[in-house]
C-alpha cells in the first residue's frame, strides 16, 4: 500500500511537472494580456510533433528539440501578431473564442501534416528503470522534473532580478501605466507569447517519451493546464507551478486508487471545488470592485 | 407588431418543405439546424442576456438525450415520460449547480463550466452500465405523440420546426418583460441591479436553469430522433460549437443566436466536402468572426448593409 | 476615534427617516469609518461632504449593504438594515445612483428605467415567457411609471436610445430615473455633479429639488461645494472616516475645523 502510494506520487509529480510546464504559460500570457490562451495545448503538441517528425528526418535528438521549440516559438509570435493584436481590448467571451479558434485552426494543420496517427519520441537516456526502495522511475521522469525545475527557477529569476521581468510584470498589472513609464507593451505581449509557446514546446517535448503523441494530444493538456492556472489563481505563475503538482499527484492517486477511467473527471472534479470554495483560486487576488 | 419577426420566421420554416418537397437536404438538415437552435436560443438567454459563459452546455443537452434513451430501452417508459422525467432531473441538477457555479466571473466561469462538461463526458464514456459506454446507446424509440408516431424525415422536421418555434416564442417573451430587465441589467452591472431590488444570485439561477432546461429538451428530441446517442454527441467540442453559434450570430439577440445556429448547421453540412480541411477552415473562419466582426455576424452584415444603403441613398 | 454625536439635535423635527450609530468599517487595518453617527429627518436634502478618502462613498457602500460594517447600526424607519442583502435594503425604499456609472449599456434608456420598476411589479418567470394577460398589464404599467421618472428627470426626448450613446450628463440623468423609477424613500446620490458643466450643475440643482418635492428625502454626496451649499438642508462633515461636523449650510461654513480640513483652511463655498 505504501509502496504503490510512493509509485502514484512519482507518476503524479511527473504529470504534475508537465501540467506546471502549461500553466505556467497559461499565467504568462494571461498576465501580459488578460488573454486565457486556449491554443495552448496545442503548442504542446505542436512542439512534440514536430521534434518526432524531425528526428525521423534525420536530425539528432538535441538538434531536433531545439529547431522544434524555436519554430513553436515562432508559431506563438503569428499566433499573437495574427490573432491576438488585432482583438486587443475585446471581451473575455471574443478572445477565449478567437483562441479556441486558434486550437482547432492548429489541430487541422497538425492533421494535414502528420495525419491521425499516434506517434512518440525515443527516450532521452534509454528506458531502464531507476529503483528507488520499491518504487520505479524512468530516466524521462528525471528529465521532466528537471527541467521543470530549471525552467521554473529561471522564470522566478526572470521575474525577480531583470528588467524586462519587472517590466513584464508591470504590464499585468497596469497596462495604461507600464505604457505611461515607458514600457513598450507591444515588445512585452510578444515576449510573453514567445515564452509561453516555447515552455508549451518544451512540455511537449518532454513528455512525448512517456505518452504518445497525435494531432489531439494537446486538448487535455492544455486543459489541464489552464486547470492548474485557475486553482493557482489566474497570472499568479508560481501559483501555476504549484496547482499543476497538485492536479497531477490528484489525479494520479485518483487513478491508481479509485478508477483510471476516472481520472480526468476527478481532476476537474478537484477543479470545481477550489472554485466552489475559493472563486479565485487558491493564491488568486481577491479584488474588491470600486463602486 | 413586437413578434412580426417571429411570425415571418415562422411562415419562412413552415414553407420550406412545401417549396422544396421530398428534399433530403432540406428534411435532415433542418431538424439538426432545429435543434441547435433551441440550444442557441436557450444559451443566449443565459450568455447573451445575463452575461455570464458557460463552456459545457453540451452537458445538458447530453443528460437530456441520456435521459430519454435509458428510460425507454432500459426501463420501457413511454417516450413522453422519459422525456418529463429528464428534464426533471437537469432542472434540479442545474438548480443545484447555478448558486456556486455563477459566484464565480470571467475565466473562473469559463473553466468550471468547462470542467463540469468534461466531468459529465467522462462519465457518460465510463459508465458502460448505463450509457452503454463509448460505444453509446441504440435502439431509442421514436416519439409518439397521442397515437401519431413521428417516424418520418418530414414528420421530424415538423415536431422539432413546433418545438423551435416554441423555444424562439418563449425567449422573446422573457426577455421583454420584467424577468428579462433583471437578466440584462445583471449582465449590465450587478451593483446597480442589485440597488433596484434585484436578487442576483436568484435571477441567475433561474436563468442557469431555465437554459439548462432548453438543452435538455433538444437533447431529448434527438435521441429519439436518431433512436441512438453516444458520448461523442456531448464532448466539449459541441459546448464550443454552441458557444460559437451564440457569438457568431451577435450576443443577445434571439433571433442571432438562431441565426447562429443555422449558419453554423449549413457550414458543417458544406464543409464536409472538404474533408480534411474542415478542422482548418472552421478555426480559421472562428478568428475571422471574432476578430473583424465581434459583435456577431448579423448584427455586423447588418450594419455593413445599412451603411451601403445610406451610401447609395447620397 | 470615539464617535461624535450630531451637534444641534434638538433643533430639528423629531422624526427620523434614516438613523446611523457609531458605524465602524475597515479595510485591511485602515478605519474607513471609524463610529459614524448622524440621522436625517424625513423631507430634507442631507449633504455628506469631506476630502477625498474621508470615507463619503464607503458610508453609502455601508448603508447599501454592499460592505459589511464591523460595528454600529443603520436603522431605516425603525428597521435595522446591517445585514441585510443590498436587494433586500432597496426594497425597504432605498435607492440610489453611482460615482462611476453603473448604467445598463445593453439596454436602452426607457428599459433602464423599466428594470427600475423591478420592486413595484411581480410576474414570476413562468407568466412572463408564457405572457399571462397580467404581463401584459404590467408591462404597460412598467412603461408608465419609467415615463413619469424620465420626463421628472427631462428625458423624454431619448427614451428609444440605447443608454450608452447617450452624452455622459444624460447618463447620470437615467441613473436618477432609474433610482426613482423604484418609488424609494430615501435617495442616495454620489457625486451626481462630477463630470458636469456649470449648467449641468444648475439644472441639477433644479432636479433635486423637484425630487425632493415629489417627497423623497435626498442622501447626497458631492464635491461641488455651491451646489451643495445652495440645495442641502443640513450637511454631515466626514475626515478621515470621523464625523467631523454636522449642522445647516451656515453653520458649517462658519466652522474652523471644516476649513482646516479642506486644504488648510482655502474652502470656496461662494455661488
Amino acid at each position: 500500500m505504501l509502496d504503490q502510494l510512493f509509485q502514484f506520487l512519482v507518476t503524479g509529480i511527473t504529470v504534475g511537472s508537465i501540467y506546471a510546464l502549461v500553466g505556467l504559460g497559461f499565467a504568462l500570457i494571461y498576465n501580459a494580456s488578460d488573454v486565457v490562451n486556449f491554443a495552448q495545448g496545442e503548442f504542446v503538441m505542436l512542439g512534440a510533433m514536430t521534434a518526432i517528425a524531425l528526428l525521423a528526418a534525420g536530425l539528432p535528438l538535441p538538434l531536433a528539440a531545439i529547431v522544434a521549440t524555436t519554430i513553436v516559438v515562432i508559431v506563438g509570435l503569428l499566433l499573437e501578431r495574427f490573432a491576438i493584436e488585432p482583438a486587443l481590448g475585446a471581451s473575455v467571451v471574443a478572445t477565449i473564442i478567437i483562441t479556441i479558434g486558434a486550437a482547432i485552426f492548429l489541430r487541422g494543420i497538425a492533421m494535414l501534416l502528420w495525419g491521425k496517427d499516434f506517434r512518440s519520441l525515443p527516450p532521452f537516456s534509454g528506458d531502464t528503470p531507476i529503483r528507488i526502495g520499491s518504487a520505479t522511475l524512468l530516466p524521462q521522469s528525471l528529465w521532466v522534473l528537471g527541467v521543470t525545475v530549471a525552467l521554473v527557477v529561471l522564470v522566478r529569476l526572470f521575474f525577480d532580478r531583470t528588467l524586462v521581468g519587472k517590466a513584464l510584470l508591470a504590464c499585468s498589472f497596469n497596462r495604461a501605466a507600464a505604457k505611461l513609464v515607458g514600457i513598450n507593451v507591444r515588445v512585452m505581449l510578444r515576449l510573453a507569447y514567445g515564452l509561453s509557446a516555447g515552455f508549451g514546446a518544451l512540455a511537449g517535448i518532454l513528455v512525448a517519451p512517456i505518452t504518445f503523441s497525435s494531432y489531439e494530444a494537446g486538448v487535455m493538456l492544455g486543459l489541464k493546464g489552464f486547470s492548474a492556472a485557475i486553482v493557482g489563481g489566474i497570472g499568479n505563475p508560481m501559483g501555476a507551478v504549484t496547482g499543476g503538482l497538485l492536479l497531477g499527484v490528484l489525479e494520479s492517486l485518483g487513478a491508481g486508487f479509485i478508477s483510471s477511467g476516472y481520472k480526468d473527471a476527478i481532476a476537474f472534479l478537484f477543479v470545481l471545488m477550489v472554485l466552489f470554495f475559493e472563486p479565485t483560486g487558491l493564491f488568486g487576488h481577491k479584488t474588491a470592485e470600486r463602486v | 407588431m413586437r413578434l412580426a419577426g417571429f411570425y415571418v420566421f415562422a411562415v419562412a420554416i413552415i414553407l420550406l418543405p412545401i417549396l422544396f418537397q421530398d428534399n433530403y437536404f432540406v428534411t435532415v438538415v433542418g431538424i439538426s439546424a432545429g435543434l441547435h437552435v433551441i440550444l442557441a436560443v436557450g444559451l443566449n438567454l443565459l450568455m447573451g442576456y445575463a452575461g455570464q459563459i458557460s463552456l459545457g452546455h453540451a452537458a445538458f443537452f447530453g443528460m437530456g438525450a441520456y435521459a430519454s434513451g435509458i428510460l425507454t430501452t432500459r426501463y420501457a417508459w413511454p417516450a413522453p415520460l422519459a422525456m418529463f422525467a429528464g428534464l426533471t432531473v437537469v432542472g434540479l441538477i442545474a438548480w443545484l449547480l447555478a448558486r456556486p457555479i455563477l459566484r464565480l466571473h470571467g475565466h473562473y466561469l469559463a473553466m468550471a463550466t468547462l470542467g463540469f462538461g468534461i466531468v459529465v463526458h467522462v462519465i457518460m464514456v465510463q459508465a458502460t452500465h448505463w450509457t452503454g459506454g463509448p460505444d453509446g446507446l441504440s435502439g431509442i424509440p421514436t416519439l409518439d405523440l397521442f397515437g401519431w408516431p413521428v417516424d418520418s424525415d418530414l414528420r421530424w422536421y415538423a415536431v422539432v420546426a413546433a418545438a423551435m418555434l416554441l423555444a424562439i416564442w418563449l425567449s422573446l417573451n422573457l426577455i421583454d418583460s420584467r424577468i428579462g430587465r433583471a437578466l440584462r441589467a445583471v449582465h449590465g452591472s450587478e451593483f446597480a441591479a442589485q440597488m433596484l431590488g434585484i436578487d442576483t444570485g436568484r435571477t441567475k439561477t433561474q436563468v442557469f436553469v431555465v437554459s439548462a432546461l432548453f438543452a435538455a429538451f433538444a437533447g431529448s428530441l434527438f435521441a429519439h430522433q436518431q433512436g441512438f446517442v453516444s458520448p461523442d454527441s456531448f464532448s466539449l467540442m459541441v459546448s464550443v460549437e454552441l458557444v460559437t453559434m451564440v457569438v457568431l450570430g451577435g450576443m443577445a439577440s434571439t433571433f442571432g443566436a438562431a441565426c447562429g445556429a443555422i449558419a453554423l448547421t449549413l457550414l458543417h453540412a458544406g464543409l464536409v466536402v472538404f474533408e480534411d480541411y474542415e478542422m482548418l477552415i472552421h478555426g480559421a473562419l472562428l478568428m475571422a468572426v471574432m476578430i473583424f466582426m465581434p459583435q456577431g455576424l448579423f448584427v455586423g452584415l447588418d450594419q455593413a448593409v445599412r451603411r451601403l444603403l445610406r451610401r447609395s441613398g447620397n | 476615534m470615539i464617535a461624535q454625536a450630531p451637534s444641534s439635535t434638538s433643533a430639528l423635527p423629531p422624526a427620523k427617516l434614516l438613523v446611523v450609530d457609531g458605524l465602524e468599517q475597515s479595510f485591511g487595518g485602515i478605519m474607513a469609518l471609524a463610529g459614524v453617527s448622524f440621522w436625517v429627518s424625513p423631507g430634507l436634502i442631507y449633504a455628506v461632504i469631506g476630502p477625498n478618502g474621508a470615507g463619503k462613498t464607503t458610508l453609502f457602500n455601508a448603508l447599501c449593504g454592499f460592505y459589511q460594517p464591523s460595528a454600529g447600526s443603520i436603522r431605516f424607519d425603525g428597521r435595522e438594515l446591517l445585514g441585510l442583502p443590498p436587494h433586500r435594503i432597496a426594497a425597504q425604499g432605498i435607492a440610489r445612483t453611482f460615482q462611476n456609472l453603473q448604467l445598463f449599456f445593453n439596454m436602452t434608456v426607457l428599459e433602464n428605467v423599466m428594470a427600475g420598476c423591478y420592486l413595484r411589479t411581480r410576474s414570476g418567470l413562468l407568466a412572463a415567457a408564457l405572457r399571462f394577460p397580467k404581463v401584459r398589464r404590467e408591462e404597460w404599467q412598467s412603461r408608465e411609471w419609467a415615463c413619469e421618472a424620465l420626463e421628472l428627470c427631462e428625458l423624454t426626448d431619448r427614451i428609444e436610445q440605447p443608454a450608452g450613446t447617450l452624452p455622459y450628463g444624460l447618463m447620470k440623468r437615467v441613473e436618477i430615473a432609474r433610482a426613482l423609477a423604484t418609488r424609494p424613500r430615501l435617495l442616495l446620490l454620489d457625486e451626481p455633479a462630477a463630470g458636469l458643466n456649470d449648467t449641468e450643475s444648475l439644472a441639477l440643482r433644479d432636479l433635486i429639488e423637484r425630487i425632493r418635492a415629489s417627497g423623497v428625502t435626498v442622501l447626497l454626496v458631492e464635491h461641488h461645494m455651491p451646489l451643495v451649499m445652495n440645495v442641502s438642508n443640513r450637511l454631515l462633515v466626514l475626515d478621515y472616516g470621523s464625523v467631523l461636523a454636522e449642522g445647516t449650510p451656515d453653520e458649517i461654513k462658519a466652522d474652523q475645523r471644516v476649513a482646516a480640513a479642506y486644504l488648510g483652511g482655502a474652502v470656496q463655498y461662494a455661488v
